[in-house]
């Protein structure tokens, strides 16, 4: 047996120079995944799931979190407290829910003022995270101006933002057309509905949140 | 209808005048102008973090009969260049179109372009 351990040489590089806690955004647009894949997360390490889905858009309009979720790599480990954020849009048109998904009237201007509110939440929660798992939707166009905002926004206060680069399980997805486009910040294909890919997304999520930085003040 | 609430008006804001305002007053200015259905062309838009407080304004003004939000395309920043950054100055934002969500459809967008197209009949007011 040597000195180290197997791996125990990364753990201890980990706890001097890394982060053991970090608060973690999962952000993007409507639709692209973002419950789906944070019920991957807790399924995978702590049995529980964090809301329903649905293909309706603005499914989820409230943020919600679960704390103290322990992500391992190895040695390495980080805790986490993940945060599902509502969907970010521009626009939220009650008559769209109508018109394409048969909601009431009523049902669809509830709907639609509630993510209204959970679009403003998403983006106050910012101020208190400290790194971004952005899913984008590798079967669409990737420069959306909510994607280019989110991550104007997040490169100004010096956040982590690991991309993930959803729905890879479906025919037309190009997770290449995702890293070319922001080549700046690491990105992860998967597929949060089948759990393809999510070891190498749990890695990625440790040593890139796991590092130290020094948050810009707004 | 008449002939007035069919037009759609393109309002090119210049540099100057964009950089006369606070990042409120801009904000101000921006949702005033395009809940009365105009579309503005900023010759330099906003930073990432405007936009981002131009979104949250969005929401709250939100009407579900007359105001269903925004449209807004815009090109990434322009990074300043070795001696710029030297100076102190940071990355500005380029040219921007904002809309109301119900007139101005984003198309296709890349670096290069940005294709829109106007949704008629629902003109400035």
């Amino acid at each position: 047996m040597g000195l180290f351990r197997r791996g125990s040489f990364s753990a201890i590089l980990q706890k001097i120079f890394g982060k053991k806690h970090a608060k973690i955004g999962i952000y993007g647009p409507p639709n692209v995944g973002k419950t789906t894949l944070a019920n991957r997360i807790l399924r995978d390490w702590t049995g529980d799931i964090m809301g329903s889905v649905s293909e309706i858009p603005h499914e989820t309009r409230r943020a919600k979190w679960k704390k103290d979720v322990k992500v391992e790599n190895g040695a390495s480990s980080l805790l986490m407290d993940i945060v599902d954020t509502p969907g970010i849009s521009t626009k939220v048109d009650f008559k769209e829910f109508m018109n394409t998904w048969g909601l009431t009237k009523e049902e669809a201007k509830r709907r639609a003022k509630e993510a209204t509110e959970g679009v403003i939440e998403s983006i106050k929660w910012l101020e208190d995270i400290d790194g971004v798992l952005l899913v984008m939707d590798s079967t669409q166009d990737p420069f959306t101006q909510v994607n280019v905002t989110i991550l104007g926004n997040l490169e100004a206060r010096n956040l982590p933002v690991l991309i993930a680069a959803n729905k890879i399980d479906m025919e037309e997805s190009s997770p290449a057309t995702l890293k070319s486009a922001f080549p700046q910040h690491p990105v992860v294909p998967i597929s949060a509905l089948t759990g393809y890919n999510s070891d190498t997304l749990y890695s990625t999520m440790v040593k890139h949140f796991g590092k130290k930085r020094k948050k810009k003040r707004r | 209808m008449t002939k007035k609430d069919k037009d759609i008006a393109f309002n090119l804001i210049s540099r100057q005048k964009i950089n006369g305002f606070t990042s409120e007053e801009k904000l101000n200015f921006i949702i005033k102008e395009v809940k009365h259905g105009k579309i503005l062309v900023l010759e330099q838009g906003l930073t990432p973090m405007e936009q981002t407080s131009l979104i949250q304004r969005t929401m709250k003004e939100i009407e579900h009969d007359t105001f269903i939000g925004v449209e807004m395309e815009g090109y990434g920043e322009d990074s300043p260049t070795f001696l710029q950054k030297l100076l102190g100055m940071a990355k500005r934002p380029r040219m921007t179109l904002i809309g109301p969500a119900n007139l101005l459809k984003m198309i296709k967008k890349d670096n290069d372009m940005i294709q829109t197209k106007i949704i008629s009949g629902s003109g400035a007011k």
